[in-house]
């Protein structure tokens, strides 16, 4: 089982190889074939491999597979070595089950494209790299996948680059997760110089002999860390990209920028729970960040009238809820969301494409309606993953994840009651958009034409992803409500336990509100946008409201604060330097090189006579020297 | 003979500048040619003279070189004026002046 | 000094200023001539027999009989004496001459500062000249052969008789 373990990062990379150099000359069947296979074999491996992870756990509670050895320098040799343990196990069962689907999705979303095989190369060099990230074993390696994945976002953000509106999108997407990669590397610098190694079993077990709890040092490379993982993740304050990065096709922003890419800082962090561990500070701050993140992406989602933009606000706000569980110390809750809303919010922008396919590439949600009995599969499915995101008790998977999370957010260690209180705020605010989503979008009337249907390649992904949306949560329940733990089980082999403060026994409470948070966002929804929707005109009478509405429709304004404050001065200092100053050493001393050639050349007469005449007056010169010294 | 160095040596340089002088002010590559011997030949002057100083026989072997040197530049210099001839029916040196900078 | 040098020295001296002033090539020629005997006669006098023979043989004999063959071929006469008469204007010569005359009167510093002691002259006979050419010398024989050889055949190759070949960059040049 072990020795197939290559074979799942592999399989997609070479899928990319045959696709980029060959692709051209395949035909559209093939491509798909190439493209979809490839990560769907590698999906077929991994509950291989995972079975027997599971069932024979191994001694060292991973399974670990050297290549060869990248590099040597001196004591520094990092290794091409895939490292499988339950964390990582989650993570590729997640990126290649979803990928699969997501490429099989595409098989027929793409259908029409003319760049079919760029897409699915792109796309493939996506999944190698997303797995490369999660299956490293040294921090080398995981920053490669890290940037692999950086690259592939940009390339599909700007997959229609004919439009320079997406290869802007792209271009910011690139450019401000660079920013919290530039911090990463500082941060695998800095760990290089306290260690001497990349290895992350090396770090994690050397980091608590070498730090002491709360060393500055350990806040310092914790604080690095997670800001890579704040610009992957699409967090505050680095979070203005992801709702740009709709601009790629929708299967990009399923598999990209909602169920793997931007969990990548969820996985590092977890990867390096120890460091954060060390430092309360930081993990303080990762629960903070969370918190804020959460709040304010779902005040912006309830003002899109984009349905990707809905979604893409909506999923910077989940991923700020695992980062709020990652910050009090509730690892395996994160983790469990993770999965969760990667099988929901890949639902949703699935089945969102094929709604704007249906349409007529409409995003607008208020142009459309009245779905729900013409698009009858992609309204069931939509549902059950507005369902999950809005977290719905008890039938769907994310009422589990979230609630879980909520209850750590007030009763474990690092939690307290503001952050519990803004989770909650959350999940009240996401059950509204998530409401208003659904009925502006299947109820009402018709307000555009339904082009073409999808067909099977695209509902039969949405159906999988719908079971599992409902379904997933059940492996993991509350303690007061089954207290089925299969999920934490598994990662308590990598991750440590969730501590609760005393005296903590009154969960129902907190599920209690949760349920009436979640089912009033859904109600006062229902009010404003189904029942009296002429309530919604009256607001906008309202000064206050219309510019509260502006300023959450730009994303609290962040985008605006960043042009002034760093794009504009830079602009304007890119300006003033034009000519670039500093070049005008290097011009005087080209341009001073080039009068002393000029008036050299004099000398190249041609002339034997006056060549021969410099000869003589040198010599004179030379001997003139030896008489007068 | 009772012999001075200095004399002979004084008579190599005399000849040396004698034959630099007819390379600047002869426009003819013949006779630059022939300057151009005048030249080495002060120049084993000056060896065979310093060799007699201490009577040892490095002057003259260095004389016997430069006659061979000598030898090999002449065959080649009269070759290239032979051709230069052909080429430019001329053999004025200030018409060469192609390789001007 | 002996007399019989400083008549050789003035005759070696004229005879090479002779060489540099002549119109007609066959004239400097034969004061080359005059120039490399009297040389040789001071080479004698130096105590250096075998040199003063090589200069008799080879410069005198074989290099000046190369000159002589080259003058024929290009046929050069009256002509080329007319030529010269015409370039050689002292508003030509007069510049490099003084410089010329300052080289010198610097090298006859130099050499008159050095307080030289007068010597008595030996002779070095062909055999010690021999010796040391065939011993600590025979690395410089090799290689004064090969350069003979160079020469050889680089005369032989340039001395073709070819066409009027201008240089690629000309011939572009001149097309344009």
């Amino acid at each position: 089982m072990n020795n197939l373990l290559w074979l799942i990062p592999v399989l997609p990379f070479a899928g990319f190889l045959i696709l980029a150099l060959a692709g051209k000359h395949l035909s559209r069947v093939w491509v798909a074939l190439i493209g979809a296979g490839s990560v769907s074999l590698s999906a077929i491996i991994v509950p291989i491999i995972g079975i027997g992870f599971l069932s024979h756990p191994p001694a060292t509670g991973n399974y670990s597979q050297t290549l060869w050895t990248w590099m040597q320098v001196g004591d520094f040799n990092p290794k091409i070595t895939l490292f499988l343990d339950a964390l990582s196990l989650v993570f590729v069962f997640v990126i290649t089950f979803i990928g699969a689907l997501i490429h099989i999705y595409s098989a027929g979303f793409m259908a029409s494209d003319k760049d079919y095989s760029r897409f699915f190369a792109c796309m493939n060099l996506f999944v190698f790299s997303m797995l490369l990230l999660v299956l490293a074993d040294n921090l080398l390696l995981l920053y490669l996948g890290w940037e692999g994945v950086g690259l592939c976002s940009y390339l599909l953000i700007g997959f229609w680059y004919e439009n320079p509106v997406n290869g802007y999108a792209a271009r910011k997407a690139f450019i401000i997760t660079r920013i919290g990669d530039t911090a990463m590397a500082i941060g695998l610098f800095v760990i290089f110089y306290q260690f001497g190694t990349l290895a992350i079993p090396d770090i994690l077990t050397k980091a608590p002999v070498l730090w002491h709890q709360g060393a500055s040092i350990a806040t310092i490379t914790a604080l690095l860390l997670l800001a890579g993982g704040v610009g992957k993740s699409a967090q505050l304050p680095l979070q203005t990209w992801l709702p740009d990065a709709m601009a790629g096709p929708s299967p990009v922003s399923a598999l990209i920028h909602a169920a793997t890419m931007v969990t990548a800082g969820v996985y590092l962090i977890s990867r390096m729970h120890i460091i954060f561990q060390l430092s309360p500070i930081a993990q303080m701050i990762v629960a903070v960040i969370g918190a804020a993140t959460l709040f304010i992406a779902g005040f912006s989602a309830l003002t899109q009238y984009d349905i990707k933009r809905v979604l893409a606000y909506s999923t910077i706000s989940q991923i700020g809820y695992m980062f709020l569980a990652l910050g009090v110390g509730a690892w395996a809750a994160a983790i469990f969301h993770f999965m969760i809303h990667a099988f929901f919010k890949a639902l949703l922008f699935l089945a969102a494409g094929a709604v704007i396919e249906a349409l007529h590439h409409e995003h607008n949600i208020f142009k459309m309606g009245g779905l729900k009995n013409k698009l009858p599969v992609i309204f069931w499915t939509f549902l059950i993953g507005s369902a999950s995101l809005a977290a719905l008790p008890l039938i769907s998977a994310g009422f589990y994840s979230k609630d879980q999370i909520l209850w750590y957010a007030w009763a474990a260690e690092g939690g307290n009651p503001l952050l519990w209180f803004i989770g909650l705020l959350g999940a009240f605010i996401t059950a509204v958009y998530t409401t208003r989503m659904m009925i502006l979008v299947f109820w009402g009337e018709a307000k555009t034409e339904i082009g073409h249907r999808p067909g099977k390649l695209m509902t039969v992904p949405l159906i999988v992803l719908a079971f599992f949306s409902l379904f997933a949560g059940f492996i993991e329940l509350p303690h007061n409500f089954g207290h089925f733990r299969l999920f934490s089980d598994l990662l308590q082999q990598v991750l440590p336990e969730t501590i609760l403060k005393a005296g903590m026994n009154t969960e129902l409470q907190f599920q209690i509100l949760a349920l009436l948070s979640t089912l009033g966002g859904i109600y006062l929804a229902y009010v404003f946008y189904y029942k009296q929707p002429q309530r919604i005109e009256k607001l906008k009478q309202s000064r206050f409201v219309m510019n509260l509405y502006l300023f959450w429709f730009s994303g609290w304004g962040f985008d605006k604060l960043y042009n002034t404050l760093i794009v504009k001065p830079i602009v304007f200092m890119a300006n003033v330097n034009k000519n670039d100053v500093v070049d005008k050493l290097y011009q005087g001393v080209t341009f001073i090189t080039i009068r002393l050639y000029q008036s050299l050349s004099f000398t190249q007469s041609g002339s034997l006579r006056w060549y021969i005449m410099g000869l003589v007056i040198g010599a004179i010169i030379i001997l003139s020297m030896q008489i007068m010294l | 003979m009772k012999s001075s160095i200095e004399i002979v040596m004084l008579l190599a340089g005399l000849l040396f500048v004698l034959g630099i002088a007819g390379v600047i002010i002869r426009k003819n590559i013949i006779f630059m040619l022939l300057s151009v011997e005048v030249m080495l030949n002060a120049s084993g002057l000056a060896f065979v003279a310093a060799g007699s100083r201490w009577a040892q026989p490095d002057g003259q072997v260095m004389f016997i070189f430069i006659l061979a040197m000598a030898a090999a530049e002449v065959s080649i210099g009269l070759a290239l004026i032979l051709q230069i001839y052909h080429q430019h029916k001329s053999l004025d040196i200030d018409k060469l002046k192609e390789m001007k900078g | 000094m002996d007399i019989v040098f400083y008549i050789t020295a003035f005759v070696t001296v004229i005879s090479t200023i002779m060489v540099i002033t002549r119109h007609n090539p066959v004239h400097a020629l034969l004061y080359l001539i005059i120039s490399l005997l009297s040389i040789s006669v001071i080479f004698f006098l130096l105590g250096a027999p075998f040199a003063a023979l090589l200069e008799i043989i080879i410069y005198a004999g074989a290099i000046m009989v190369l000159f002589i063959f080259v003058i024929m071929l290009l046929n050069l006469g009256k002509e080329t004496a007319r030529q010269e008469k015409e370039w050689l204007k002292p508003k030509v010569w007069i510049g490099p001459a003084i410089l010329s005359a300052i080289l010198f009167v610097e090298l006859f510093y130099l050499i008159t500062i050095a307080d030289v002691a007068p010597y008595n002259l030996q002779t070095v006979d062909p055999k010690t000249v021999a010796i040391s050419l065939f011993r600590p010398y025979l690395i410089g024989v090799e290689l004064a052969a090969m350069l003979l050889m160079a020469g050889v055949v680089g005369a032989a190759h340039i001395g073709q008789h070819k066409k009027m070949i201008l240089h690629r960059f000309l011939k572009e040049e001149g097309r344009l």
